[in-house]
Order: structure tokens, then sequence, then C-alpha cells
């Protein structure tokens, strides 16, 4: 695969690796009872273990504990069965405990791969180094008076899983790509609901540049950034800064960078002098986190069909072409919605309208497939009326647009409006002859223009509210015309 | 009616159960003592109201004989203990106004079994000290002087106030905590029984950090007895703190007075220390024969790493703290200095919040952390500890207690030590090894030095064999007759 940059002294490689900072779906959070509600009240989801008062200790809710053990397993990774919480320090408002409880050198899960989809319906291993959990911090609100800053402690304490890659991605593709597809996999899982909007998934980006076939060259990470788009655009600006960086000759410094969405530009954040020195060590107030096998194989057994399981299937079962497949299932919820509207229908044409004109409904509305007022059942309902040739083709697209709107069954649709497709013979004989019969010059005009046919089927559909079958429109006016 | 301060805790509760007096006679004396020993600077905070409001609920508790095993006890608590309501203030300027709106586990279980609150107790900053005397409220004065002398001595600490109140009779018990001794070396100083418990079993929910793997609280008392009963209402498994225990919890009153014979008393040679006084070394000789002469078996033994566990507990009870108190910034309580810059603040608020001794710690602390110290110092001293814990546990395959001096020395003059703190943590040398093991210890008063002054012999335990210690404990108290403080000089200088 090709995906070197051009640069003004030859090409080069960007090596990305990417730390994702997903959210756990649990009702409280890491180390207390609080609740994880997003959008509540501010500081009104804090206990005083979250709020770091004197004498509060942490206690692990064993639900996060669980959620990561099963993200691991669909990264399939290694379980750690014995992993310790650390200390990382430093100060800042929002960090009401001035250290955040993450896990250093011993994580809860291992190595890992996941294999990204890239265009072409090609696949691309890329290796997870490791999944560990910690929690967030408050957050801080610079907008809300001219000289204070405030913080809400809501989010303080709420349980995170932090992905990180190896160094194995080499275009913003793939970054991209690797990026959806822990994303899906955590939604499937039910481990991450993925909201990048609200914050629940975060990724910082590692990106360096190098000739290809050099050493590793210097990284910076790009830090926060909350959507695919996002990323993609980060990596393109910053892997061109680093290659024209070097090309003037001079050295990438290591630094951490923001990416600033209104001018598609990362800016340095703090230099390597300026990092912190977390000065991690293992936090005296929490046991070591022990489980048994059995806990983690009880665990397995509670594992959904994952995306790449699940489009085998779709191929091996439903007839699936593998790239049709692959966007059914890149998103659960979209393989959920064609399993349902499938039942008992026309598989491959339940494909091409979820793919073809729902996605394109939902894509105007901007909504997604689970806001979506057609219910699978409905959509399942419509393609069969279509497939035992109750209605045609073109009105089926008029039910879609009034089942857009009121969600409405399309058979009761169908009833209410007459638009049943017109079948028979005679009938269909006997309006073709009376447009035979008022348009002698276009019959005449036929004999040298052969593409005139074409008219005529227009003529018939025009006369039945494009109800008269198709089929036999066509073979009517050829039995007719073409002698 | 005699003053009922004179009684001990079981005197006091077997007292009101006969209703030989009713609890609000006992509060009221109490409270007249704590009053009265107030050159002693032992409590931070009086609660007389609430304490006699308590008395009257457990009067009518006596009445419908609905009375609680601790119904009507008096204690004071030491300021690391989260009150509800109640100032608490790990005596430090940084909480000197911060109102805890909750209660320690521990004191949570004492009040529901009927206890009540005479006050909130002096101690060294956020436990930090072997003098009390790094106190932002002021030191605590020693009840004890040595003979013919008007010199003010320390109490030791840091649960100085704890062990001075006991000793001058305010309350009947109070309680400690023991990061590094701080109950042990305070009870030997004040001729007062301390007992750390093994790590685990009293909650540390709700107490104010300090080492986080260290700190454990614990009862002072008068006589042993009183400290078994003390120590059987405080502990209970918390699921609140991850490090609490689950194992059952005996009736350790029922261990005092139980025999010793045939049962195995180890003596580490290596605490046996250059330049250690006669005295010491006399009621150490003292201590193995009560123990021989009631039955048990004169081991010595040896724990090789000794040496080490200043320096180790030097850097990991530091290396704890400096991440402890970070949550001490100023942003949502305690002492907080304004600033537009938000790093200014961290600094001034720090500065002015906490004291010497405090920034000294927090300094090693950082420092033993950081990045390139990490492996030398704070690795390397976690390994020194399991050398540490190993040894004892070693031990214990022989012998059932160890028995060894509390202190190197008797209590010192205030200000005696104030500027050299290497001497002050050399106070710690017998006792921070058993907190680095998590084992549980107790300071029995046994002797008084040539000058008067009184002197602990320390028994270390088997992990969650505080039984054992109260059994060995009652020995060394019934064959020492040990005379507590008579001359209550402190009242006269009202």
């Amino acid at each position: 695969m090709n995906n070197l940059l051009k640069g003004s002294t030859g090409d080069w490689e960007i090596v990305i690796g990417i730390e994702i900072h997903a959210q756990i779906i649990s009702e409280s959070k890491l180390f207390s009872g609080s609740s994880t509600i997003f959008g509540s009240e501010h500081n009104t989801q804090v206990s005083f273990v979250d709020a770091g008062m004197p004498g509060m200790l942490p206690v692990i809710n064993s639900i996060c504990v669980e959620q990561a053990v099963k993200t691991g397993l669909g990264l399939n990774a290694k379980i750690n069965n014995f992993s310790i919480f650390d200390r990382k320090n430093y100060f800042y408002p929002d960090l009401p405990q001035g250290y955040q409880i993450s896990q250093f050198d011993q994580p809860i899960v291992g190595e890992g791969k996941v294999l990204i989809d890239l265009e072409g319906n090609i696949e691309k291993e890329v290796r997870i180094e490791r999944l560990h959990l910690e929690q967030d911090a408050g957050k801080s609100l610079h907008d809300q008076h001219p000289s204070y800053s405030f913080v809400d402690l809501n989010r303080s304490g709420v349980a995170l899983m932090e992905i990180v890659s190896m160094p194995d991605m080499s275009s913003s593709e793939e970054a991209q790509a690797y990026v959806k597809k822990i994303r899906n996999i955590m939604k499937y899982l039910r481990t991450c609901d993925g909201n990048m909007d609200e914050g629940s998934l975060r990724a910082d980006i590692n990106v360096s540049v190098r000739k290809p076939g050099d050493d590793l060259g210097t990284r910076c990470e790009i830090k926060n950034v909350n959507s695919i788009k996002f990323i993609g655009q980060a990596i393109e600006y910053e892997a061109k800064r680093q290659i024209k960086l070097i090309e003037d000759g001079e050295l990438i410094k290591q630094q951490t960078r923001l990416f600033d969405p209104k001018k598609g530009q990362t800016r340095s954040m703090r230099s390597k002098e300026e990092a912190h020195d977390y000065r991690y060590f293992p936090d005296p107030d929490l046991l070591p986190l022990t489980f048994t096998d059995e806990f983690v194989e009880n665990i397995r057994k509670t594992l959904p069909e994952l995306p790449d399981i699940r489009r085998r299937r779709f191929v091996d079962d439903f007839n699936l072409s593998p790239y049709d497949a692959s966007i059914l299932v890149s998103e659960r919820e979209t393989a959920d919605y064609f399993e349902i509207a499938s039942e008992g229908v026309n598989s491959k044409l339940v494909c091409n309208w979820i793919v073809g004109e729902l996605f394109s409904f939902l894509n105007k509305v901007n909504k997604t497939i689970d806001q979506s007022p057609i219910t699978p059942q409905n959509l399942g309902k419509l393609i069969n009326l279509i497939d035992d040739g109750t209605i045609t083709g073109r009105i089926a697209k008029d039910i879609f647009e009034i089942m857009t709107e009121s969600g409405d069954d399309p058979i009761s649709i169908v009833d209410s409006n007459n638009m049943r497709q017109v079948s028979d013979e005679g009938e269909i004989e006997k309006i073709i002859d009376s447009i035979i019969e008022l348009n002698p010059d276009q019959v005449k005009a036929l004999e040298d223009k052969p593409n005139l046919m074409g008219w005529f089927v227009g003529q018939v559909m025009k006369e039945t509210q494009g109800r008269a079958n198709p089929q036999k429109v066509n073979d009517i006016l050829n039995s007719k015309l073409l002698k | 009616m005699a003053n009922l301060t004179n009684l001990c805790l079981h005197e006091a509760r077997d007292g009101l159960i006969k209703k030989s007096f009713s609890t609000r006679d006992l509060i009221i004396d109490h409270i007249d003592a704590m009053e009265s020993s107030r050159n002693l600077n032992a409590f931070i905070t009086e609660t007389p109201e609430l304490a006699l409001k308590s008395a009257d609920l457990s009067d009518k508790n006596f009445a419908n004989q609905n009375n609680r095993p601790l119904e009507g006890i008096p204690l004071g608590i030491k300021d690391m203990f989260c009150t509800k309501d109640v100032l608490t203030t790990a005596s430090s300027k940084m909480l000197s106004s911060f109102i805890p709106p909750y209660e320690s586990t521990v004191t949570d279980n004492l009040w529901k079994k009927g206890a009540i609150l005479l006050g909130k107790l002096n101690n060294d900053e956020f436990a930090m000290g072997s003098s009390n005397e790094t106190s932002f409220f002021g030191p605590v004065i020693n009840p004890w002087k040595k003979n013919d002398s008007t010199e003010s001595l320390v109490p030791g600490g840091s649960s100085g106030g704890s062990a001075a109140s006991v000793a001058a009779g305010v309350g009947v018990g109070s309680l400690g905590t023991d990061t590094g001794g701080s109950i042990r070396q305070p009870a030997a100083f004040t001729g007062t029984v301390g007992l750390k418990p093994t790590y685990g079993r009293c909650s540390r929910w709700g107490i104010i950090a300090f080492a986080s793997s260290l700190d454990q609280a614990g009862p002072i008392t008068r006589n042993v007895k009183d400290n078994a009963i003390l120590l059987k209402n405080m502990c209970s498994h918390d699921s609140k703190d991850t490090t609490s225990s689950s194992k059952e919890i005996p009736d350790f009153e029922s261990s005092v007075g139980k025999s010793i014979k045939g049962l195995k008393v180890g003596i580490p040679s290596e605490f046996i220390q250059d330049g250690m006084s006669e005295d010491i070394i006399e009621m150490w000789t003292k201590g193995k024969e009560w123990l021989k002469a009631a039955g048990a078996e004169i081991i010595d033994i040896s724990l090789p790493n000794t040496k080490y566990a200043l320096p180790c507990y030097y850097i990991i009870a530091p290396a704890e703290a400096s991440s402890n108190l970070s949550r001490y910034d100023g942003v949502r309580f305690g002492h907080s200095v304004n600033s537009n810059d938000i790093n200014e603040m961290y600094e001034k608020t720090r500065s002015e919040g906490f004291g010497d001794e405090v920034k000294r710690r927090i300094m090693i602390g950082t420092y033993v952390l950081s990045s390139g110290y990490y492996d030398a110092y704070y690795l390397k001293a976690q390994k020194v500890r399991s050398l540490i814990s190993l040894d004892y546990s070693q031990a214990f395959n022989k012998v059932d207690v160890l028995l060894t001096p509390s202190t190197p020395n008797s209590a010192f003059n205030l200000n005696e030590k104030c500027d050299d703190p290497l001497s002050m943590y050399l106070n710690d040398v017998f006792t921070v090894p058993v907190n680095l093991a998590g084992l549980p210890a107790i300071s029995i008063p046994s002797s008084k030095d040539k000058n008067g002054l009184p002197l602990g012999l320390q028994l270390i335990g088997k992990p969650f064999d505080e039984e054992t210690l109260y059994s060995f404990a009652n020995v060394i108290e019934e064959s020492s007759n040990f005379k507590s403080l008579d001359n209550k000089w402190w009242l006269k200088d009202e």
C-alpha cells in the first residue's frame, strides 16, 4: 500500500499511534457511587470522594472492571488478572485530589489487535499495546465570568478506558478507520457509547514522519481530538508541518499540541521540557485489582457477536457482497436494523434500500438510524410489496417518502392511496390502444427512431400514475408497435 | 462524691450500669477537668454542650435499660478524625476552619455504641511529628515533669493531645492515629497504654490521611483492660475502605487476664542500640523477667533489616503524604489565598497553610517520587519494606510476641529537638518497623527513669492477634506496679 506523502526531498512516511479515552458505560463512577448522567446541573453528581474531601477513600466499582475486561476481550487482548492502580500527580483546579487514579505499568488489559477496514475492501491489522482504567477529571469552565474560571465536578471520577495502539498506522484514513473500528467494537459491546460530541470518546494522536526505512522520527502528540473528521485534518496538517520543518533543516521538538478546528491547524501546548513529572506511584488506598479466570470466562460468555464476525455471517447467510456487509456492520445499530428489516424479506433489496434511500434521507435530516421514523419492520414490508409485485419500484419511492413523514405502515398507505400495481393485461392494453390512436405521428416516427419507445412507456405511466407493471407495458408495446 | 474523673473507663462503665452516678455527673466532672486543664493545650475544640446533650440521652437509655456497650463514656478524639459538624483541623492552619459534613467510621462506631465526645485533641500538624510541637495550635504540654523540675516536657507525638489528656484524667480514653509510632511513643511518654492495631483492623474512612499504607487508628487509655474495651468498639469491617479487614472481631476484653504460660517471647537483638540509657535497658530486663515469671519462654531472635526501617519509613511516608496532601489546594475547602494566577494561588495557599515540618515532608516525598529518583528511593524503599515484613513473619514462626522498649528515651524538653529533625525522627526507631510490617503493637507503662519520667515497653504481635498482646500487656501491667501521675500541677497554675 502506498501511503507516502510527497515532500521537496522525496517521499515521506507518516507514523501514527493513538490513545483513545473512552468513557465507560456505567451508572456510577469508577471509585464512588455518584451518578454519571451527562448534562446534569453543574456540581450535582459529586460525592465527597469525587470532591477530594479529607479522609475520603476510593472503592472500585466492579461494573467498570467488567466493562474493561469485556472491551479487552473485544480487542482480542490479554486480560491481566492482577493489575495495579497508580496515582498520577499534578495540580489543576478540576482535579480535586491533586492526582488522577490511573494504571501505569501493570494495566488491566495487555496486548491485543484489531482489524481496520479500509477502502477497496482492504483490511489491516493494528496492534493494541494496552488498555487501562482511570478516572476522568472535572471540567474547567473559562467562559462563564469575566475574571473567574468555574469548575464543574460532575465528570470528576467518571470511569475511562485508555486504549493505546502501537504506532501501526500510516495515513489519516487508517487513523480514522482505527478510531471508527474501536468505537464500533465498544458500541457492539455496550462498554462505551462512542459519543464524541459529548466527550465520551476522545483521542490523543501521536504523529511522526520519516523517510521510508528510517528509524522512527520525533513525535508530537495532538491532544483531545474529538471528531473523526478532525482526526483526519489534524494528522494531515501535522504531518505536512513536520515534513516542512525537516526539509527546511530544522529539528522536530517533542511537543504536546492542540488541534484548532476553526483554523484546521495544530499549535503547541507545551514542550517536553515543560512536561509534567507525574510522579506515578501505586495508590496506597487501593489493593491490587485481582480476579479469577472464571470471572473473565463468565464475561466472555456474554460477548455479543462482534463486527468482523457479523460481517462474515452477513456475507454467508444473506448473500451480500463483502462491501455491503461491511457498510451494514460498521454501526451496530445499522446491522441490527438490517437484521430486523430483512426477516422474511429479500435481504439484498433491504441492504440496497438502507444504504441508498434510508441513508440519504437520514443524512439530509441529520438523524441516526435508531432515530429513523421508518421502523425496520415497515421498511421490510415496503420491500415485500415491491418484491411480490404489489407496487412498482417508482411508487415505492413515493411511499417511502410518505413513511419518512408519517411513519405509517406501507400497506395501509398503499391501500388508502390506491397505489397497487396494474398488472392486468387487458387494462394495460386498453390504455396503450388509446395512446396509439391519439398519436399517429409518433407511431410513424417510431419506424425511424426506435428510441421513441421510451416516450410511449412514459405516456402509459402517466396515464396510470406510475402504477403500471413496467414489464407488461414493455411487452405489450413491443408486440403492438414493433411488428 | 469523689471526683468521677478518677475512675478509669471500665470503672466508669460499671458505675453507670450500677447507677452509682448518672452520666450527667460523670460528664460534668470531665468537662470541669477539661476546662481546668487548658494549660496543657491538649484540646483544640471543646464540645461541652454536645457532651451534656449526649449525657442526657445516655441517662434516658440507662433508665429504659436501653444502654449500649459504651453508654455514657467520655472520650477525646484526635483532630485527625473527621467529626460531623465539629471543627476538624488536623492541627493545621490549612484546615483551621474546616467543619466536615461527615463522621469517620471509627468515631461513628463509638457514638453508636453510646460513647460521648468531650472534644477534639491537639496533635502534630497532619500527624507529622514526634513531640506535638508542629501543631498550628501550639504544643501540648506533658502532664509529667521531671522530679524537682518545673521545665515543660513534650508529650510525644503525633497523638500528643490524646496521650496528655488521658494521663491528666480528662476523658477516660482517647483515640489516636499511628503512622510510625504516633500512638505508642506519646503513650510511653505519658504513662498511658497505647495500641496500634493491625493495619486494616480499623477503617481509615474519614480519618485525614497522612500516609495511607501506614496510618491506623487506635486507643489510648489508662490501663490495658480499658484499651481492649475501646478497641472492640472502634473496629469494624468497612466497605468504604478497601484496606479494612473483614476478619471477625474478637472480644478483646476477655484476653485481659488470660495466662501466657508456655507462650514464646522474642527479644530482637537489633533493638539493642548504642548509647541506650541504663533506665531503658533495666526496664527491658525487668520486662523479660516478669514475662518469664508468668510462664512465658524468652527467646533471642534477629530482625536483620531493622536498621533500614527508619530510612525506609522516611521515604515511603513522605512520598504518600506528598500526594495525599495535594488536595489542599485552596480550591474547594480549607485555607485559600486568592490570586490572578493559578500557580501563584497554589503557592501562596500552600506556603501559608502548611507549617515547616509538613512542607519538609512534602518536599522529601515529591523528591523521592520524581522521575530519575523513583527507582533509587521509592522503589528501593518498597523492596526494603518487603524484607522488613519478611523478618517479622519469620520471627513469628518462632515466637508469639516480641518485646522491645517503646522509645529510646523518655519525654524530652519542649523545644529541645525542634530544630533538629533528624534527632526527632530517631525517636521513632522502635515503633516505625511495626507500621512498615502492618503489625499490631502496644506500649505499656513499665517503669520510670532516674528523673521519675514514665517509660514504656512495646509488645509486637502477629497480624490480627491483638488478643495475645492484651494478655501479655496485662502481665506487664500487673507486674510493673506503675504508679500513675498524682501531682496535678496544671490545675494550680490556672
